[in-house]
């Protein structure tokens, strides 16, 4: 076996094991355990991009542990590298990395960092085992490891009340959303004897319990991404959380939306093309749309009259999730055939495109609690002055997540509305419309922070350290890049994690004979 | 050079095309365009003298920090006019960790009899 072969357990491994040897490093020196976190994730992030450029070339990759021949009755997992979990492990390791380089700034004047970056690396772990895992119960594992960890990083002020909240919300959310996960894992090994996602695909039927087990799954993770109306838990926690975290926590949520793509596409993508009844297809999909306008209405909505800084990005998230599963739902509505396929590239570009800028919008209202000590808007005014380069990223961060050119938001949403206006236009007017208010939303955060008259209180203000600035100022060079050169990204990642979507019989084929 | 294509390539989407770099382009002609038209006003206006001041309908004018709109009040009239909307949106967001379920419960509910029920029979 060559080193490749071996890199996909690694990129689960590593994290995982720089996490129990986080709190003993801790012992030794804090500068060291820091640089320890970053290194660990360098290394997983180049394990990954390694791994990337050989799937994309090459198609899937597999990984037993155990035996290999289902003849022998031992316990086996299987992991599987494919198109779409490279490209959201792409996205997990980016923003893992560069959310521990601006902890070490933002996070410096707390107590308790051996078990924040413990934590950290346990979610990284978490997420990338959720996205590699070609396993159902290895999948509400790595879900249940994700859950646990972000509710103890959601709850790290835990001399806030409104943290410590925040937490048991998300806990009981994510608690019941993972059990509705086991349930559904239940009924498909009950029926077919299998957990492997390959397996079960090639065998499913699409019967009463199929059906059952197909609600259950795209419901709870569906909450779990925070698809209106169960997305209520996605403000209170990004709100509550420190920001590095916040960061995190957009990956860690789209490791749930990962979930539903997988779902829909390589589980039961087979099975919708083959079902005869136009009526039961179209309920799928017209559902998933019915949610997604939602997600994006309420978002939008009620981001406007938010005051705190971030519940206001949180709420413009749950519209960003909105679009990305307008994109998915298009998509459905012809399985990866003409507009179908260009609304699905729109969203899984603009899975990529929310992490960014949210993301970016997430660190810079760190960056302006960081130098300011407040979070309402109705207290802040003039920082421009005082934090340039902040102000200018989120002049970046704003053009960019309200879908403006020649940002990258621009170009996923260009094909989405495309597409959707193929399907339906009064939805995409209402997704156009709905992208306008999102920007009137951030010309309001940018007015009442960055612009107006110096107030008293905020004269002495100074911009944020180096490394944090650093992290920002990377972010907004890859948001202009890929809204510069759209094809660059579209052709090299972007498609190939399309057509693993919308080519499962290739994923199921290739696993299936890569176990027996 | 297949690198290369790809950074000047057109995005074909299907029903149309995007080229940031055709638009970037356009802007930095707008630009120039709009400079060239301010080059034309007039030689006499001066900075920080009465030219400036504004003129809020004869009624003096405060200080800066007097005139500042809190980001509450910023969107004041729209807010306002769609009150009904963010009344039962604000009712829908208490905070209540049950509510959150009960949507949960909800919408997997609406899902289930949409697919399995309504679905077996058309």
């Amino acid at each position: 076996m060559n080193f490749i072969d071996y890199t996909l357990p690694l990129i689960v491994a590593l994290p995982l094991f720089g996490a129990f040897l986080t709190p003993i490093i801790s012992k030794i020196s804090e500068k060291i355990r820091n640089i320890f976190a970053i290194i660990i994730l360098l290394i997983t992030t180049f394990l990954v991009f390694f791994l990337a450029q050989d799937v994309f070339t090459n198609g899937p990759r597999i990984y037993i542990f155990g035996d290999s021949n289902l003849n022998i009755p031992v316990v086996r997992i299987l992991f599987e590298a494919d198109g779409i979990s490279m490209f959201m492990a792409i996205i997990s390791v980016s923003l893992a990395l560069l959310g521990v380089v601006y902890s070490w700034s933002f996070m410096k004047e707390n107590d308790g960092l051996d078990k924040f970056y413990t934590l950290v690396l346990l979610l990284v772990a978490s997420m990338l085992g959720m996205e590699l895992t070609g396993d159902l119960f290895n999948f509400f594992v790595f879900l249940e490891i994700s859950c646990i960890t972000s509710c103890a990083l959601i709850a790290f002020y835990i001399n806030r009340g409104e943290s410590l909240e925040a937490a048991f919300k998300y806990i009981v959310i994510s608690a019941i959303g993972a059990l509705f996960v086991l349930f559904a894992v239940g009924l498909f090994y009950a029926q077919y004897n299998a957990l492997n996602m390959a397996t079960v695909a090639s065998v499913l039927q699409f019967g009463f319990l199929d059906k059952i087990a197909f609600v259950l799954l795209i419901a709870a993770l569906g909450m779990k991404a925070g698809l209106a109306p169960m997305h209520m838990w996605l403000p209170d926690s990004y709100g509550e959380a420190p920001v590095s975290v916040t960061f995190i926590l957009v990956a860690a949520t789209q490791a749930s939306l990962y979930g539903v793509l997988r779902i829909c596409f390589t589980i039961y993508g087979n099975v919708f093309a083959k079902i005869t009844s136009v009526f039961t297809s179209s309920i799928v999909y017209w559902f998933i749309i019915a949610l997604a306008l939602a997600s994006i209405l309420i978002g939008v909505i009620m981001a406007l009259i938010q005051t705190d800084f971030r519940r206001l990005i949180a709420y413009a998230a749950v519209a960003e999730i909105g679009y990305i599963f307008l994109g998915i739902g298009v998509g459905l509505t012809s399985l990866g055939v003409g507009y179908g396929k260009t609304a699905l590239e729109g969203g899984v570009f603009h899975i990529m495109n929310d992490a960014f800028d949210i993301g970016l919008l997430f660190l810079i209202a760190g960056a302006v609690y960081y130098a300011t000590k407040e979070t309402s808007l109705n207290k802040m005014g003039g920082l421009a002055r005082n934090m340039k380069y902040t102000a200018v990223f989120f002049i970046v961060g704003l053009l960019a997540v309200s879908g403006l050119p020649p940002f990258n938001g621009f170009v996923s949403k260009l094909l989405i509305y495309q597409s959707t206006y193929q399907l339906n236009p009064i939805i995409a007017i209402i997704a156009i419309l709905a992208s306008i208010l999102l920007l009137a939303v951030f010309v309001k955060v940018f007015y009442s922070v960055f612009m107006g008259p110096e107030l008293p209180n905020l004269k002495d203000v100074k911009e944020v350290p180096k490394s944090m600035l650093v992290v920002m100022g990377a972010i907004v060079v890859v948001i202009i890049i890929f809204g510069l050169f759209p094809n660059l990204v579209i052709n090299n990642i972007v498609q190939p994690a399309t057509n693993a979507l919308i080519n499962s019989s290739s994923y199921v084929s290739k696993v299936i004979s890569g176990v027996i | 050079m297949e690198f290369l294509n790809q950074l000047i390539e057109t995005l074909k989407t299907g029903s149309g095309f995007w080229n940031p770099l055709v638009w970037v382009l356009i802007m930095i002609i707008a630009v120039l365009f709009v400079y060239v038209i301010r080059s034309f006003g007039k030689k006499q206006y001066k900075e920080k003298t009465e030219q400036t001041k504004s003129f809020l309908s004869g009624n003096p004018e405060y200080e800066k920090e007097q005139m500042r709109i809190k980001g509450s009040n910023v969107y004041w009239g729209f807010t306002e006019a769609m009150k009904w909307v963010y009344d039962s949106l604000k009712r829908m967001h208490n905070g209540n960790a049950s509510d959150y379920v009960l949507w949960f419960v909800i919408i997997m509910s609406v899902f289930s009899v949409l697919l399995i029920l309504v679905g077996a029979v058309v």
